[in-house]
């Protein structure tokens, strides 16, 4: 087989040239370096296609955000503050019936009131108060009790702090306050 | 004119775009998961700045992919 003008720029693996390869390569002539390249551009249109589906989930997480509205939060009762001794802890809901949430007083007493979706994977967090702390089962994640920070395990955010006000001996909730550190 | 280039030389140039391509990439997955992250702790105010430069990320991957295309076509 004669040579193309081409294939003086070809290299192979052992770096001889084509007249000096074996009879199966000088049939059969693959440029691995053109090959290599070949591959090369192929992975790349592949990342850059995946670039393009990551500017697509951005697109989403914009169009969420401009067309969440704004939360409603209704004052709601919770308990009668004599009912929850240190250490007690009370399981509510708000604002929504799907939105559980855990009032604990502390053994300092004060008040505490978290939502209780864990904020790694919205597994139900089990208050701890004994150890200050709160544990999410699914994937051992802990937050400590006083701020409901994570401080263990895949949780990356902070718990949501429901926002409680104390009236003529009632516990309310007034508010919940969504936190990224 | 200018001279052609070289297997060697185009390989250099695949090859850093490549990289680069991929490091642009790995910067949009951290930007994605900040922003999800951000934003699912109810902060919109990094939604369109990492929007904007995750299109910036996008076009500029789609230019080095042109650049590539242009060399594999025989390009100079």
């Amino acid at each position: 087989m004669a040579d193309k003008p081409h294939d003086t720029e070809r290299t192979y693996p052992d770096g001889r040239p084509l007249a000096e390869q074996p009879q199966w390569i000088r049939d059969f002539p693959t440029d691995v370096s053109s090959d290599h390249g070949l591959a090369r551009r192929e992975f790349t249109k592949f990342l850059v296609l995946t670039s393009g589906a990551f500017v697509a989930g951005q697109c989403w997480i914009v169009g969420m955000s401009v067309f969440q509205g704004e939360e409603d939060f209704p004052e709601k009762w919770i308990a009668n503050e004599n009912d929850v001794p240190p250490g007690g802890v009370v399981e509510f809901r708000y604002p929504t019936d799907n939105d559980p949430c855990l009032l604990v007083r502390l053994r300092n007493r004060r008040l505490v009131a978290y939502g209780q979706k864990c904020s790694h994977l919205a597994c139900a967090v089990i208050p701890q108060p004994d150890q200050d702390q709160l544990r999410c089962p699914c994937h051992n994640g802990y937050f400590e009790i006083n701020e409901g920070r994570p401080i263990a395990g895949p949780p990356r955010r902070p718990l949501p702090l429901v926002k409680l006000v104390v009236r003529d001996g009632g516990i309310y909730a007034t508010g919940v306050e969504h936190r990224t550190a | 004119m200018k001279p052609k280039l070289t297997q060697a030389q185009k390989d250099t140039i695949v090859n850093s775009i490549s990289i680069l391509v991929g490091f642009l990439v790995i910067l949009q997955l951290w930007l994605l998961t900040a922003t999800m992250n951000a934003w699912m702790g109810r902060d919109s105010s990094v939604v369109w700045p990492a929007a904007l430069a995750s299109l910036g990320c996008l076009l500029f991957n789609l230019l080095l992919l042109r650049r590539l295309n242009f060399l594999a076509g025989d390009g100079a």
